[in-house]
């Protein structure tokens, strides 16, 4: 048994005041800056999806305007995918663990990482101007021609907003590609990686790789607004589909960028609670590069109704079931670990094992939108928004949910109440179901999304879903609660709560400012559970 | 910040966080590649536009491709090519520890880059008087003005990108040049000078590639 005692000097206490925050090169101390920000980011977006739930109570648009209603979903959707989802469990999580987890001192680049933070906050400052001085009416996907020549809302603050932000991904998955490489401890090679590194590597590869994309995209349609430049606008000769390939060419494997992270928490969690090692452990990690790989070859699929040859079309719709492929692997792969595992059913194991269930779910509808008789009948319906919020919601925020409670000890160096940490899982598990679960039905039925009113026959299943996202926002309140009581009342850590395996858990809770009084040399794989003995 | 204890001899560029300078040099330098991975497919964007429209309306992309003045283009083409030699050897001569050489080289780079930059200039000034800039009175002599339009506004996008680049670049240099005078550099540690010349490489090699697709593709009708 570890000796309870709280570290006398840690990150934490290292310095003091203002100053020492903002200018700190601390990958933990820039993770948890990054935690700041994305928590108000996320209070922001659920708001927005509170409002939208009010409104979709009843029938008739009666709560908010049309024009108000398109401002919401829009603004939802920007707040929650770039400045939530995308940095979630990288800038927070990662930042903080990378390191610590390959046996380094900080990441590579430390005052890149510094300046990633502030990149964040300057592009999130620009949305946030967009959003309060009238907001922005084109949806999150900034359509073309709408975007650049019809909308009268604040398209051009957004889109710069977005722009910077997207170069901080950029930095933060080139510094994590760097450090993995280049600052493994003695003893860590690739092999012996926990799986959360690789799900990190392969999510940073795809950061740089797809996000300038999206960044000269977003630009265009600024220039086009400001200058009527025409590589959008048919009237010049300009083609809006293209917009809809080069975004998408982004925002499809962007959707790796959120969920990958997820499951490298899993893993990590998965593997700690039922005290095994991962069953196939190099095709856990290889299917993490295989689903980064893959996703950037079916961007199509989300076009398959704009124009687009029949074969092209075929082929985006194989490849799209491809992908298919490794995300199988992976839940199997988390079933065999557990199968005979000593499996306990403490917070984190709740949402993993939620993220299982939901993410299952999410992916077999994504397979019933990559076909394409049925993409055309439920495209821009509620079906694909169900099928996106069990990936966006129930497998990426479980997922961060799992990994901010799992490892909130070592963070912090004090426990939350485990019996209210499993009560709000179970609740956000419910919440969840209930809010979405209703909309893949509605989908099916031909309800269209981005509208504010409906007709009476769908009430019934609107009223369970607004009933389910009240429910799933008790849930997500419960843990802002006890986490922040934790942190002065919560019982103290010590080194390894858990039990668990991993570099991580062998330092004090929470870290020195260094990580390690020396350079730690690894012998074992991750996940040597089964080699303990006791 | 500067309290390392493992490294045995001191060295000043040494960051906390490396173990010795040969960690630090190839993460820096992985570093770079990466982010020319990064710059590769942020102009691959503007490409992908360009070509696509090119082979959608090869005449007026033509006709409007052979208003450029070509001979202002290849003789920036050399001025860049040689600014990249020259970039080369400020290398060599800071891996051999020449201290003068670097710094005449990282000048000559310079001068190069800015030449470049003035020649770009008198072309821009000659679309201005042609009202080639669209937005600003655009007219274009042709079957398709508007498309020609299209053309333009993409030849503004994808150089103007270019010479933000090399502007960026001037900045780097500059910054290079008062590093080497302060003789921050040995042939043991000079890694800025090489990743700022991966970078100075990879512009010139973007204007490699704008150039033919920009100037020379149709230019034999």
């Amino acid at each position: 048994m570890d000796t309870l005692a709280f570290p006398r000097t840690h990150y934490l206490n290292a310095e003091y005041g203002l100053k020492s925050w903002l200018l700190t090169t601390d990958h933990k101390r820039i993770g948890l800056l990054f935690l700041g920000a994305i928590s108000l980011f996320f209070i922001l977006g659920g708001i927005f999806a509170g409002l939208i739930r009010l409104e979709l109570l009843t029938p008739p648009g009666d709560l908010v305007s049309d024009d108000t209603y398109n401002k919401l979903f829009t603004m939802h959707g920007i707040v929650m995918v770039f400045m939530f989802l995308i940095p979630s469990i990288p800038a927070v999580m990662g930042n903080f663990f990378v390191p610590i987890m390959i046996g380094a001192r900080d990441l590579a680049f430390p005052r890149l990482n510094l300046l990633s933070w502030y990149i964040f906050m300057t592009g999130g400052l620009f949305t946030l101007y967009a959003i309060v001085t009238g907001g922005v009416d084109t949806g999150w996907t900034f359509y073309t021609p709408f975007s650049t020549l019809s909308s009268h809302s604040n398209v051009m603050t957004a889109a710069i907003g977005i722009f910077i932000i997207g170069f901080s991904s950029i930095l933060t998955g080139l510094n994590f590609i760097v450090t993995i490489h280049t600052m493994r401890a003695p003893g860590m090679t690739w092999f012996r990686m926990p799986l959360f590194l690789w799900a990190m590597y392969a999510t940073s590869l795809i950061n740089v790789l797809a996000t300038p994309v999206l960044a000269i995209t977003i630009f265009a349609v600024a220039l086009e607004r400001a200058l009527h430049m025409g590589i959008f606008d048919p009237a010049y000769g300009g083609d809006p589909v293209l917009f809809q390939h080069l975004f998408w060419f982004y925002s499809h494997p962007a959707v790796y960028i959120m969920i990958l992270p997820a499951m490298g928490v899993v893993s990590e969690v998965i593997a700690a609670f039922s005290r095994k090692s991962i069953f196939g452990y190099k095709f856990v990690a290889f299917s993490s590069l295989a689903i980064a790989v893959f996703g950037f070859l079916v961007w199509g699929h989300h076009m398959f109704v704009a124009g687009m040859s029949v074969y092209g079309a075929m082929i985006f719709s194989v490849l799209s079931f491809l992908v298919a492929v490794p995300s199988a692997v992976k839940v199997f792969n988390w079933t065999a670990t557990l199968y005979k595992g000593s499996i306990s059913y403490q917070t984190p194991m709740l949402y993993a094992l939620g993220f299982i269930g939901l993410f299952t779910i999410g992916g077999l509808t994504g397979l019933f939108l990559a076909s394409l008789g049925v993409d055309v009948h439920v495209t821009d319906t509620y079906f694909v928004v169900a099928h996106f919020h069990y990936i966006m919601v129930g497998g990426a925020i479980m997922g961060y949910l799992g990994g901010l409670h799992y490892w909130w000890p070592k963070m912090t160096g004090r426990m939350y109440p485990d019996m209210w940490g499993r009560v709000a899982a179970v609740v956000t598990f419910l919440g969840f179901n209930l809010t979405f679960f209703p909309q893949f039905v509605l989908g099916y039925m031909g309800m269209p999304r981005r509208y504010h009113a409906y007709p009476p026959e769908f009430q019934a299943l609107n009223v369970l879903s607004t009933a389910g996202a009240s429910i799933m926002g008790i849930g997500y309140l419960i843990p802002a609660i006890y986490l922040l009581w934790s942190l002065k009342y919560g019982a103290i850590a010590g080194n390894n709560p858990w039990g668990a395996k991993g570099l991580e858990w062998e330092i004090p809770s929470p870290p020195p400012t260094f990580n390690f009084d020396k350079t730690p040399v690894v012998t074992e794989p991750a996940y040597a559970y089964e080699t303990r003995e006791k | 910040m500067h309290d390392d204890k493992t490294a045995s001899p001191y060295e000043p560029a040494l960051k906390h966080h490396f173990d010795d300078l040969g960690q630090q040099h190839e993460a820096a330098m992985l570093g770079m590649w990466l982010f020319l991975g990064t710059e590769l497919l942020f102009f691959g964007g503007l490409f992908t536009a360009y070509m696509l429209y090119r082979v959608w309306y090869p005449e007026t992309f033509g006709a409007a491709s052979r208003t450029l003045d070509i001979t202002l283009g290849a003789v920036n083409t050399m001025v860049l090519i040689t600014s990249s030699l020259t970039m080369a050897l400020a290398v060599h001569a800071a891996a051999t520890d020449e201290r003068r050489k670097l710094m005449a080289f990282l000048a000559a780079t310079m001068v190069l880059g800015a030449v470049f930059l003035g020649i770009k200039g008198i072309e821009y000034h000659h679309k201005f008087v042609e009202h080639h800039i669209p937005g600003f009175g655009f007219q274009f002599e042709g079957p398709a003005p508007e498309r020609a339009n299209l053309f333009f506004s993409l030849y503004f996008a994808m150089t103007g990108l270019h010479a933000l680049h090399m502007i960026i670049g001037l900045g780097i240099m500059t910054v290079m040049l008062i590093m080497a005078w302060r003789g921050r550099f040995s042939a043991r540690w000079h890694t800025p000078i090489e990743i700022s010349g991966l970078y100075w490489h990879f512009v010139d090699i973007v204007w490699i590639f704008l150039f033919p697709l920009l100037y020379l593709v149709d230019r034999h009708r």
